[in-house]
C-alpha cells in the first residue's frame, strides 16, 4: 500500500498545448470543474468554487508550488475539504504534481498525488460521502458535454 | 500507518498475524533472529495505529490482526485514484478536441 498515486496518460496534443491546459486558470477550470478567481501564481493560494451541479457551494482551494514551463506544475491541497466549520490548514495538505514530456505523437504527462499517510479518518468518510452523493453520475453528464468541445 | 508497515519485521509480523489467529509474543518470536524484546517493540508500534490489537490471557498477551484501519485507507485511495482517472480523462478529450 503506497503513500502516493501515479497516474499516466498519453495525450495526442504538443507539449505546449498540455502545458496551457494546465496552467492557464480558465483553462484548468474547463476540465478539472472548478471556476478559479484568478491566475495560478508559484507561492500563492488560488480559489475557487467548484463548479459541478450541486456542488456550487464547496470552496476549492490550493497553494501553487511549482511552475517550470512545460515540464513541472504542482500545487498543495486539501482534498475533500468541504466542511465550512472545519480549519483545514491545521491539517498537512497532499502534494499534487504534474509532470511533462514530449513523447512521439504528443504528451506523456505524469501525475502524481502524494502525502496521504497524514489525512484525518474523518477526512476519508468524507471524500466516501461526497462519492455517494452523487458526484460519479454528475461527471459523467459534465463528461459528455465537454467532449463535444475542441 | 505507513511508516507503521514500512520496515521489513513490521510487515513479517501483519503477514503472520493476518491468519487471523491470536499469536502470543513467545509465538512471534518464535523463529526470528530478533529478540522479545524487539518484536514487543515492533508490536507495540502496530498497536499505536490500529493495526494489531492485543489482549491478556493469564500472564500472556495474546496479539491480533485488526483489519479495518487498512481496509479504510485502500478504499480511501482507491477513490482519489478513480476520481483522477475522470480527471485525466476530460483534460484528454479537452485537449485533444
Amino acid at each position: 500500500m503506497d503513500n502516493r498515486i501515479e497516474k499516466r496518460i498519453e495525450l495526442k496534443a504538443p507539449v505546449s498545448r498540455v502545458w496551457r491546459a494546465l496552467t492557464d486558470y480558465r483553462e484548468f477550470g474547463e476540465w478539472f470543474r472548478v471556476k478559479l478567481d484568478g491566475p495560478f501564481v508559484p507561492g500563492q493560494v488560488a480559489r475557487g468554487r467548484i463548479t459541478h451541479p450541486g456542488y456550487e457551494h464547496v470552496k476549492w482551494e490550493a497553494v501553487v508550488q511549482k511552475m517550470e514551463p512545460e515540464r513541472l506544475f504542482s500545487f498543495t491541497w486539501h482534498p475533500y475539504a468541504v466542511d465550512p466549520k472545519i480549519d483545514y490548514s491545521k491539517e498537512t495538505p497532499t502534494l499534487v504534481e504534474f509532470r511533462l514530456e514530449k513523447i512521439a505523437g504528443g504528451t506523456l504527462l505524469v501525475l502524481t498525488e502524494s502525502g496521504f499517510d497524514k489525512i484525518p479518518s474523518e477526512r476519508r468518510l468524507e471524500a466516501f460521502r461526497m462519492n455517494e452523493g452523487g458526484w460519479t453520475a454528475q461527471m459523467k453528464n459534465i463528461e459528455s458535454y465537454v467532449a463535444q468541445k475542441p | 500507518m505507513f511508516a507503521a508497515l514500512g520496515d521489513e519485521t513490521r510487515l513479517s509480523l501483519v503477514a503472520k498475524l493476518s491468519d487471523g489467529q491470536s499469536y502470543s509474543i513467545s509465538q512471534l518470536t518464535e523463529g526470528s533472529k530478533l529478540t522479545r524484546q524487539a518484536i514487543t517493540k515492533h508490536l507495540r508500534v502496530l498497536e499505536s495505529v490500529g493495526m494489531v490489537h492485543s489482549s491478556r490471557a493469564g500472564r500472556e498477551s495474546l496479539f491480533e490482526f485488526s483489519p479495518q484501519p487498512i481496509e479504510g485507507i485502500k478504499q480511501y485511495l482507491d477513490l482519489v485514484s478513480e476520481r483522477w482517472d475522470r480527471a485525466l480523462s476530460r483534460l484528454k478529450s479537452f485537449v485533444e478536441g
